[in-house]
């Protein structure tokens, strides 16, 4: 191994990417636009759930009831209405997810302490959506009565359940999937990124040249991961000042630690873009088994969206083969809970053992042959 | 630094290449001695890029053995790949890169050391008249400026034997005759090389050729030789009118058959010297002909002239 060969393909790459606007911004930017894009879009949050009124009682107990549910900020109230047919066109057509029908005689019951109803109709179609309304309408109904009759009231729940949320006190979905978000997109950004630069040597006609030279493979791919570990690297850097500055994400643990795991990832990651582009020796054929091999298991199996505990069996064994996996429980780690390197260190350990093993398969497959 | 002891430069044995079902390579035995400027000499299609590959240690052999500057193709590749220069038949090299750039990147590629770069660079853009385009993008320059560079590349490490797949393809004839002019100046150097070609100019001006056909070296002589037992004599033309041009040459007297490939029209004559006659009357019809040289006549070929011969009737049995 020469480190002369290593400079001159680094530097000959850094020369390729810096001629090529389009892949220089697609490199630099769409990572940053994506977490952008993203991080505003994907929101588990349920709020401004759209609400009708149907309100037969007209009475101040009834109105407020409205102003509880509509003051608790996240019902959004887009009509009352004077018939209760009316609630069915809104439900079918979508125009509201929500429907609450108070019965004529619903302040009288409430005064005189009996078993006061009220109707809610929820759209079901969207069954995350719907038992979160459904739980936030049960809690402003349990607390009505006393608030209307006073701390008198023999109403009182039996069981005092204190909920406390660790790590992500306000339940905010965004502070929980934007550290995931990283690592999806930033597994699929870097194996995108070296899935091409084998693939179009092949593809142009200058492999052949090339490995008529005493370079070996081993050079050949170092000196190509080298100047996508920089962009992946800033890549990194720039999501995580996104995630911190823009969303309010909190970083609790160190930002040092945090990039040092990130490079672990990003060396695995890349050599798994040029394992793919050496095999598939075309660029289209390459871009797209990297899209494939990146980001479905990255999305599905990281444990970014789906709980990995709540994965059938199987599903689960393998979800340790997929190096976001151990990303994304560093990222969250990192971020909400501000956890230092010895909770991890089974985390760096494994992202190692792939990063190697996926650089040393590279070079094995990378044949200075034609055949 | 001398691998070899003795004075053959390139020897192959059985050499074999099988690709499926067709044989691009059928047992080829060959022998150049060093300071040879050897020709493979045949049509397209004839299995001169699979030699090359297979001589050069980028491709394996189905069966059989080469020794290049006394090194194995089969497990000695890297060893060759020090002491050789390759120029692809397709152009090789970045053309997002300027010619600088190129040559910088083989030379280090190479191992050529900081010390002696300055004056092999001056050296090889001098020759190859390439020094006012030295930062010119690689892309940019013509087919002729482009295998000139192609070439600076390959002997950027001063190699032992040099192998040119096809260089002068699509090149203008000014440039073919620079490029000429500085292998036999690299013959000087004892250099070896060994160059293959589809035409019959070319072939000539090679100390020797070996002459292939479907992957077999039908003989291996001087071109003189070669060139008598070929038999036929064909031009090849390339006009924008090809298809006319065509109707009007094959009435022409001397004219066995034509040929259309593109552009291009292969035409087999009944003597060498009818094809200055033939050129004439094209011009003087009006054809605007870009190109024309002697080329070796395909299997192909000869059979359709001899063809078209019997039905003239101008052959006997």
């Amino acid at each position: 191994m020469r480190l002369i060969r290593i400079k001159a393909v680094t530097k000959k790459e850094i020369i390729q990417i810096r001629r090529d606007p389009l892949s220089l911004a697609m490199a630099f930017l769409l990572p940053a636009l994506l977490i952008f894009i993203y991080g505003y879009a994907v929101t588990f949050d349920v709020d401004k759930i759209t609400t009708v009124i149907y309100d037969m009682d007209k009475s101040s107990v009834s109105r407020e009831l409205i102003d509880q549910v509509s003051q608790s900020g996240y019902f959004a109230i887009v009509a009352y209405l004077d018939q209760h047919e009316e609630i069915d066109a809104y439900l079918d057509k979508g125009n509201a997810q929500v429907a609450i029908a108070i019965p004529v005689d619903f302040s009288k019951r409430v005064r005189t302490g009996r078993d006061a109803r009220i109707e809610v109709i929820i759209d079901g179609s969207n069954s995350n959506t719907a038992t979160i309304a459904q739980g936030y309408i049960n809690a402003i109904a349990e607390t009505f009565p006393q608030r209307i009759l006073g701390s008198g009231s023999r109403i009182t729940p039996l069981i005092d359940s204190r909920n406390r949320v660790w790590y992500n006190t306000e339940l905010k979905s965004r502070n929980f999937i934007i550290p995931g978000l990283i690592a999806v997109i930033m597994a699929v950004i870097i194996a995108l990124l070296t899935s091409m630069t084998v693939a179009r040597e092949w593809d142009r006609g200058t492999m052949e040249q090339l490995i008529s030279t005493p370079v070996k493979p081993v050079e050949l791919v170092i000196g190509k991961l080298i100047p996508y570990f920089i962009i992946g690297f800033v890549d990194t850097v720039l999501s995580i000042l996104i995630s911190v500055n823009l969303f309010g994400v909190p970083l609790r643990g160190s930002f040092t630690l945090l990039l040092a795991l990130s490079s672990i990832f990003l060396f695995g990651g890349l050599s798994l873009g040029i394992l793919i582009s050496i095999v598939a020796r075309n660029q289209t054929v390459a871009s797209q088994m990297a899209m494939l091999s990146s980001l479905l298991p990255a999305f599905l199996l990281s444990g970014f969206l789906f709980s990995i505990s709540n994965m059938p069996g199987p599903l689960q064994i393998i979800t340790y083969l997929i190096p976001a996996r151990y990303f994304v429980t560093i990222l969250k780690g990192i971020f909400l809970k501000g956890i230092s390197i010895q909770f991890l260190l089974w985390e760096a350990v494994l992202l190692t053992i792939y990063g190697i093993a996926v650089f040393l398969l590279a070079v094995k497959k990378l044949r200075k042959r034609i055949d | 630094m001398n691998s070899s002891e003795t004075n053959v430069a390139i020897k192959t044995q059985n050499l074999r290449k099988v690709f499926g079902d067709n044989v691009a390579v059928v047992g080829l035995d060959l022998e150049v001695k060093k300071g040879e400027l050897f020709g493979l000499v045949g049509p397209d299609g004839a299995g001169k890029t699979t030699i090359m590959r297979l001589l050069t240690a980028i491709m394996t052999p189905t069966s059989g053995d080469a020794w290049i500057a006394g090194h194995s193709i089969l497990n000695e590749g890297e060893a060759i790949k020090e002491r050789i220069g390759y120029m692809s038949q397709r152009f090789g090299l970045y053309e997002d890169l300027t010619v600088m750039e190129n040559i910088s990147f083989y030379a280090d590629l190479y191992g050529v050391s900081a010390r002696e770069r300055p004056a092999r660079f001056e050296r090889l853009l001098g020759f190859s008249n390439l020094t006012p385009f030295k930062e010119r993008l690689a892309g940019n320059l013509s087919g002729g400026m482009k295998q000139k560079l192609g070439l600076a590349c390959a002997l950027i490490h001063t190699p032992e034997i040099l192998f040119l797949d096809e260089p002068t393809g699509g090149v203008d004839p000014v440039s073919r005759r620079d490029f000429w002019r500085i292998l036999y100046d690299l013959l000087k150097d004892q250099i070896t090389i060994f160059i293959s070609t589809a035409y019959l100019d070319e072939a000539e001006r090679c100390t020797r050729i070996g002459l292939i056909h479907r992957g077999a070296i039908l003989m291996t002589d001087e071109p003189s030789r070669i060139k008598e037992t070929l038999g036929t004599p064909m031009i090849e033309i390339s006009t924008p009118d090809a298809r006319e041009a065509r109707e009007f040459v094959s009435t022409l007297a001397g004219v066995r058959s034509v040929n259309m490939y593109g552009d291009r029209l292969h035409i087999a004559i009944e003597k060498e010297d009818l094809a200055g006659a033939i050129m004439d009357s094209l011009k003087t019809k009006g054809f605007s002909i870009e190109g024309e040289r002697a080329i070796i006549p395909s299997l192909e070929d000869v059979f359709i002239a001899t063809v078209k011969r019997q039905e003239d009737g101008t052959v006997r049995g």
